[in-house]
């Protein structure tokens, strides 16, 4: 499978990463060879086959939720403790709203 | 007292018999750790006053003579991507490396709330992403056996420690091999219990539906010994299993005569010669043992390595897109823009080998491919599973190398990702499976260097993998 730069620019904007020019160069070939090896899943008729999204839950239906009780959150100042910016109780990024 | 060569039994006996205190032995084992860890790089961060903290409160139980945790006193490493209350947690990574959780992993806490000493943490691959531990932000870890060499990946420093004699215990945890594979690279134990066993709560997501956090240890006891202190259900994670924990040290000492074990043939035709000749003799240990060895197959294990890249890539790519400067972590300071500054923080944060993942994992969940890639690869991940169903319908355990070769040189394959992620072939299988595995020594090569031998057995069948292990271990395996 053949990556061309414009694809590996493409899926760099839908994973919200900059990359330097040789980023882009170094992973249009690595990406193409992975890919390739990958197509290989191919030889395999799949058709009859559910696909597995998780190893294994052997309880009962319900058994993943915990009772309906309150628990204590994280004080607001301990969740904004490793902000980079934060204020007013708030965390702060780059103004998204022109005026 | 030798420091370096201590067990969880030796620790307890000290403290019972009044050979030294728990802060005595914190105290020493924080500065032997100290002393020997430029030449390993094993630990990113000690946390010395934690550590005395709980040594404190280790001695004041046994000062008003009550009952003493399993792990009382023990020195534990544990790997970075486990999140430790107010220690630093970077997940070897730049863009976490000022990071100071505000709350504890389960793990962590029941560990210490089983009278363990958290020492420090364990450097690791960025993330947890890598075969070598050469992916780290701070620096590779090199294998105290060989120190030119890697101690495995990705948690790397968790077992190095174990191996040089710096933490008694650790934890490490695994998605396609990151516990097994160092542990066999460094020649100690290292286990993966079923998916589930072991909460996830507080351990850095990388793949969801493969992470597990596993112990690491120098004898088998001790790593059933820590898996019973840390195993159980806990609400905060919801795909934690709700089966009891049996006490896996009291099942040991059972025999092992009669027990079907199978060799898949797919593992053994593409070996380094004296890996295949290692777990071949190791195998003989068993087979003395009275254990029934047969050949099985596992049809589809040739197709493992697609289907793990595909799946652990497509699930890091959204697990990390929380990492995008705005609630922790080091953002990037020169964007203007909110879109601009996600883009330049993960541009500039994440180490090549994460961006490569994240870069595919995308990939392999957009538009267009989705059913291509990862729908395809989920349901060869169903074949895998069922590999495994049908080959323990006529064994009890599974017996195969854990890599085909042993540790290679610092900087060897750094350069060639397809090479690399080859490598987890062995491992990967049983992650998919979500089984239960564990390497063991299996003797070295002769350049020294150590060979691990892989125990795989049926979902929350870890006491039946323990006793072989230990069974084992007794019968001289570990330098078969």
């Amino acid at each position: 499978m053949k990556l061309t730069e414009e694809n590996v620019r493409y899926v760099a904007g839908l994973a919200n990463l900059t990359l330097s020019e040789q980023e882009i160069h170094q992973y249009t070939a690595d990406l193409s060879g992975i890919l390739s090896h990958m197509e290989k899943l191919n030889e395999l008729d799949t058709s009859q086959v559910e696909p597995m999204t998780q190893v294994l839950f052997a309880g009962q239906e319900n058994e993943s939720l915990r009772e309906d009780v309150e628990h204590t959150p994280l004080a607001n100042e301990v969740a904004l403790s490793n902000a980079p910016l934060a204020g007013a109780g708030y965390f702060k990024v780059p103004k998204v709203i022109e005026r | 007292m030798n420091i370096a060569k201590l067990t969880i039994p030796a620790v307890r006996d000290g403290l019972l018999g009044k050979q030294f205190s728990a802060v005595e032995l914190t105290t020493e084992a924080l500065r032997f750790a100290q002393a020997e860890n430029p030449k390993t790089n094993a630990y990113l961060t000690f946390s010395d006053q934690r550590a005395l903290a709980a040594a404190a409160r280790v001695d004041a139980q046994i000062a008003a003579g009550q009952p003493l945790g399993p792990l009382a006193g023990v020195p534990i490493a544990v790997k970075d991507v486990i999140v430790t209350k107010d220690v630093k947690t970077t997940c070897a990574s730049k863009i976490l490396s000022n990071y100071l959780p505000p709350y504890d992993s389960t793990a962590v806490e029941r560990l210490e709330a089983a009278g363990g000493i958290l020492l420090g943490k364990a450097n690791c691959d960025e993330f947890a992403m890598g075969s070598s531990n050469e992916n780290s932000a701070f620096g590779p870890v090199r294998n105290p056996v060989a120190l030119d060499r890697v101690p495995g990946g990705s948690s790397g420093g968790s077992a190095a420690a174990v191996a040089q004699g710096t933490a008694v215990v650790s934890l490490g945890s695994d998605t396609g091999g990151s516990i097994r594979q160092p542990a066999s690279f460094c020649g100690c134990v290292g286990v993966t219990p079923t998916y589930g066993r072991v909460s996830r709560y507080g351990l850095v997501a990388f793949a969801s539906s493969l992470d597990h956090i596993g112990p690491f240890s120098r004898t088998v006891a001790d790593s059933a010994t820590l898996l019973g202190a840390i195993a159980g259900r806990d609400p905060r994670d919801a795909t934690s299993a709700a089966q009891p924990v049996p006490d896996y040290t009291a099942l040991l000492g059972d025999s092992v005569q009669g027990l079907k074990l199978g060799l898949p043939k797919e593992y053994f035709s593409n070996l380094a010669p004296e890996t295949g000749d290692r777990i071949l003799a190791g195998v003989e240990v068993l087979k003395k043992l009275g254990c029934e060895i047969s050949e099985v197959s596992l049809p589809h294990t040739e197709y493992a390595i697609a289907t793990y890249y595909i799946l652990c890539t497509a699930e890091l790519s959204a697990n990390l897109s929380r990492f995008d400067g705005v609630r922790y972590g080091v953002r990037s300071p020169n964007s203007h823009t909110l879109a601009d500054m996600y883009k330049n923080t993960r541009g500039e944060g994440f180490g090549a080998e994460v961006k490569r993942r994240i870069m595919l994992g995308s990939y392999v969940l957009s538009h267009g491919y989705y059913d291509a890639f990862y729908r395809k690869a989920q349901k060869v991940r169903r074949l895998l599973t069922e590999d495994f169903t049908r080959a323990f319908a006529h064994v009890d355990a599974l017996i195969t190398p854990v890599s085909p070769f042993p540790a290679f040189k610092i900087g060897e394959k750094v350069n060639d990702p397809i090479q690399m992620y080859l490598s987890d072939i062995y491992t990967i299988t049983g992650s998919l499976a979500g089984v239960p595995c564990m390497s063991v020594p299996c003797g070295t090569t002769a350049e020294g260097l150590p060979v691990g031998m892989q125990i795989l057995t049926k979902h929350f069948a870890e006491d039946v993998m323990f006793r072989l292990a230990h069974q084992y271990e007794k019968a001289g395996g570990f330098t078969a």
